[in-house]
C-alpha cells in the first residue's frame, strides 16, 4: 500500500494506529460518554466530522500558518468546526445533543484532533489529511461504539436501546458507571494486544504497528507528534542543565564559605 | 556427623512460618465467625461460603493454568479471600453473585496485578465494593426468616435505639460474618496469640474511630451509642481481619499507626456524615490505596543518614 493513499490512511486510523486502543488518545470522551452504544456512536461520528474537516483545512493552511503560533491557529480552526457541529446537532439531533451535553464543546480539546493536526495535517497534502481524519475518526467511532455496546450489554442488558438479554438477567450496574468504563477499555485494549501478538507469532510483519507512544522511544522522534518538540526542547534542556549545575556550584561554594 | 559438616550458604535457620501456615491460621481464626453465621442464618450461609471459596480457588487455578504459571492455590490465600468475601455477603445473596465476586476478587484485584503479594487492595474487599455498586439491592437485602431487614447500624442511623447485647452476641441482621462481635474477637485473639497480627492497626483504628464518634457522633460520651457503633457493622471484622492483611497494610510501625488512625477517621466520616449506614469496606480500600504514600513518609532513616551537619 502506498504511504499516504486514501485506503492506507483509513486502515491506519481504524486498525494500525487506532486512536483509542493503540494510541490511547482522547480518553476523556472515551470513558465519559460510552454509557451506551448509541452515545459512543454519536460521539465518534461527531468527532470524525470535526476531525476530517479540521485536518483538511489545516492541511490547506499549513504553508500560511507561522510555526510559532501554529497551536492557537489550529485551535481556532478546530473550535470553529466544533461550533458548527454543535449547532447542527442541537438543531437536528437534539436527543444526542442532550446525551452528550458538555462533551461536545470539549471536542475542541480532544487530543486526537490536535494530535492529528500537529502530527499529520500540518505536514501532508490535503487529500491524505482528509482521509487521515476520516480514518482516525472511524477508528475512534468503532472503538467508542464497541466500548459503549459492551457497557450497555452488561450494565443494562440492552444493545442500542433494545433488550437483548433474557429477562432473568440482572444488570451489573457498575458497568454503566465510571469504573465500568475503565474495566471495559482495559479489557478491550488487552484483547487487541493479544491479537497483535498472535499475529507477530505467525510471522506476519507487525513491526510497523507501534504500540502507541510507549514501547519504541528510539523512533518516537520520527513518529510525528514529537519531532518538532525534540529539536527545540533538546537545546533548551542543555541550557537548563548547565545553569542548574552552575547554580549548584555557586550554592555549594557559598555554603562552604559560610561554614568556614 | 556428615550432617553437621554440611557447608551451605545462608540463611542457615529457617522459620517454620510459611504463607500457607499463616493463611491456614487465618482460616481457623475466621471459623468462629463463620460458624456463628451458619448458626444465625442457616444453611444458606454455608452454601454461600462454599460457593465463594470454590469460585476463588478455581479462578486462581484456572488463571495460573491458562497463563502457564506455577499453581499457588496450595498457599490457602484464595481460601482466605473466598471466606472473607462470603462473610461480607448477606445470606440472601444468590449463588451467582458470590461467583462473580469470587472471580472479580481473584482475577481482577489479585492475579492481574501479579498474584499474592502484588495486589494493591484487599481482594475480598475490592470484590465486596464491586458487588455493592453493581448489585446494590441484592447486597443490601438483609431480610431473612429470622430478621426483618434493617441492620442495627441502619436502625441507629434512623435515630432509634438498638439492643446492644444482641449486637455483641450477633443475633442481628447483617452480612454472614459481621454480626457477632464475640466470635470475631475470639478469632482475633487466636491470631494475636500466634503473633500473626498485632494490635497496632486494629487498636489505632478502633481508638481513633471511638474518638471520632465522641467528637462528631452527636451523642457525646453516651456509652450505648459508642458500643453500638463498635459492635455494629463490619468494624470488628474489618479492623482485625481486613485492615491487617499483610499485603495491603504499611510495613513500617509508624505507618501502621497512621494507617489505623486514617481508617478510623474515614470510617467515622462515612458512618456519621455519609448517606449509608456502613463505611468500613470503603474506608479500608481507600486506606489500601494510600499505603504506598504512608510508607514513603514513614520510612525509617538508614543508620548514619541525616546526622548533624559538620
Amino acid at each position: 500500500m502506498k504511504q499516504g493513499s486514501a485506503v492506507e490512511r483509513l486502515k491506519n486510523g481504524i486498525i494500525t494506529e487506532n486512536p483509542t486502543f493503540v494510541l490511547t488518545l482522547g480518553m476523556c470522551p472515551t470513558l465519559a460518554v460510552t454509557t451506551s452504544a448509541i452515545n459512543g456512536l454519536g460521539m465518534g461520528l461527531t468527532t470524525m466530522a470535526v476531525l476530517a474537516l479540521s485536518n483538511m483545512f489545516i492541511s490547506m493552511l499549513r504553508k500560511i500558518i507561522p510555526d510559532k503560533v501554529r497551536i492557537p491557529a489550529f485551535i481556532v480552526v478546530i473550535a470553529s468546526f466544533v461550533t458548527v457541529v454543535e449547532l447542527l446537532l442541537k438543531a437536528f439531533i437534539p436527543f444526542l445533543y442532550d446525551a452528550l451535553g458538555l462533551y461536545i464543546p470539549l471536542i475542541v480539546v480532544n487530543c486526537i484532533i490536535l494530535g492529528r493536526a500537529e502530527a499529520y495535517a500540518s505536514k501532508n497534502g490535503v487529500i491524505s489529511s482528509l482521509f487521515d481524519g476520516i480514518g482516525m475518526g472511524l477508528g475512534f467511532t468503532v472503538a467508542l461504539t464497541i466500548i459503549g455496546a459492551v457497557r450497555e450489554l452488561i450494565g443494562a442488558g440492552e444493545l442500542f436501546g433494545y433488550g437483548v438479554m433474557p429477562e432473568s438477567y440482572v444488570p451489573c450496574s457498575i458497568f454503566v458507571l465510571a469504573p465500568g468504563a475503565f474495566f471495559v477499555l482495559a479489557a478491550l485494549t488487552a484483547i487487541q494486544n493479544k491479537v497483535k501478538r498472535a499475529g507477530e507469532k505467525k510471522g506476519k510483519d507487525m513491526s510497523k504497528i507501534q504500540s502507541g507512544c510507549g514501547s519504541d522511544c528510539m523512533n518516537c522522534k520520527d513518529s510525528g507528534c514529537s519531532s518538532r518538540f525534540f529539536e527545540s526542547k533538546a537545546d533548551d534542556l542543555e541550557i537548563e542543565e548547565i545553569t542548574d549545575e552552575e547554580e549548584n556550584k555557586a550554592v555549594e561554594g557559598k555554603e562552604e564559605g559560610s561554614n568556614d | 556427623m556428615s550432617d553437621l559438616m554440611k557447608v551451605s550458604s545462608n540463611p542457615h535457620i529457617r522459620s517454620r512460618v510459611t504463607t500457607s501456615n499463616i493463611m491456614l491460621a487465618v482460616v481457623i481464626a475466621l471459623l468462629p465467625a463463620a460458624g456463628f453465621g451458619i448458626y444465625n442464618f442457616g444453611l444458606d450461609a454455608l452454601i454461600l461460603m462454599l460457593v465463594t471459596i470454590a469460585s476463588t480457588v478455581l479462578t486462581e487455578y484456572l488463571y495460573e493454568k491458562a497463563m502457564h504459571k506455577p499453581i499457588t492455590i496450595g498457599d490457602f490465600s484464595a481460601v482466605v479471600t473466598g471466606l472473607l468475601l462470603a462473610l461480607n455477603l448477606p445470606s440472601t445473596a444468590p449463588w451467582w453473585v458470590a461467583v462473580i465476586g469470587g472471580v472479580f476478587a481473584i482475577l481482577v484485584v489479585k492475579m492481574l496485578f501479579g498474584g499474592l503479594g502484588q495486589n494493591f487492595m484487599n481482594p475480598a474487599l475490592g470484590a465486596r465494593c464491586f458487588l455493592l455498586i453493581s448489585y446494590t439491592s441484592i447486597m443490601c437485602n438483609f431480610e431473612t426468616d429470622t430478621y426483618t431487614g434493617a441492620t442495627p447500624l441502619a436502625v441507629l442511623k434512623s435515630g432509634e435505639s438498638v439492643n446492644i447485647l444482641d449486637m455483641v452476641i450477633g443475633r442481628t441482621a447483617g452480612t454472614i460474618g459481621e454480626t457477632s462481635m464475640i466470635a470475631i474477637v475470639i478469632g482475633a485473639c487466636f491470631l494475636i496469640l500466634l503473633g500473626i497480627i498485632d494490635l497496632r492497626i486494629p487498636g489505632s483504628y478502633i481508638i481513633s474511630f471511638i474518638i471520632f464518634i465522641i467528637l462528631f457522633g452527636g451523642h457525646g460520651l453516651d456509652p450505648a451509642f459508642i458500643s453500638a457503633h463498635l459492635a455494629g457493622g463490619g468494624l470488628m471484622l474489618g479492623a482485625f481481619f481486613m485492615a491487617t492483611d499483610y499485603v495491603t497494610r504499611p510495613i513500617t510501625k509508624k505507618g501502621q499507626y497512621l494507617y489505623g488512625i486514617f481508617l478510623g477517621i474515614l470510617t467515622g466520616i462515612f458512618r456519621i456524615f455519609g448517606p449509608s449506614a456502613e463505611g468500613v469496606s470503603y474506608a479500608i480500600i481507600i486506606g489500601n490505596l494510600l499505603v504506598p504514600l504512608i510508607e514513603k513518609i514513614t520510612l525509617p532513616k538508614a543508620f548514619g543518614e541525616g546526622g548533624e551537619k559538620s
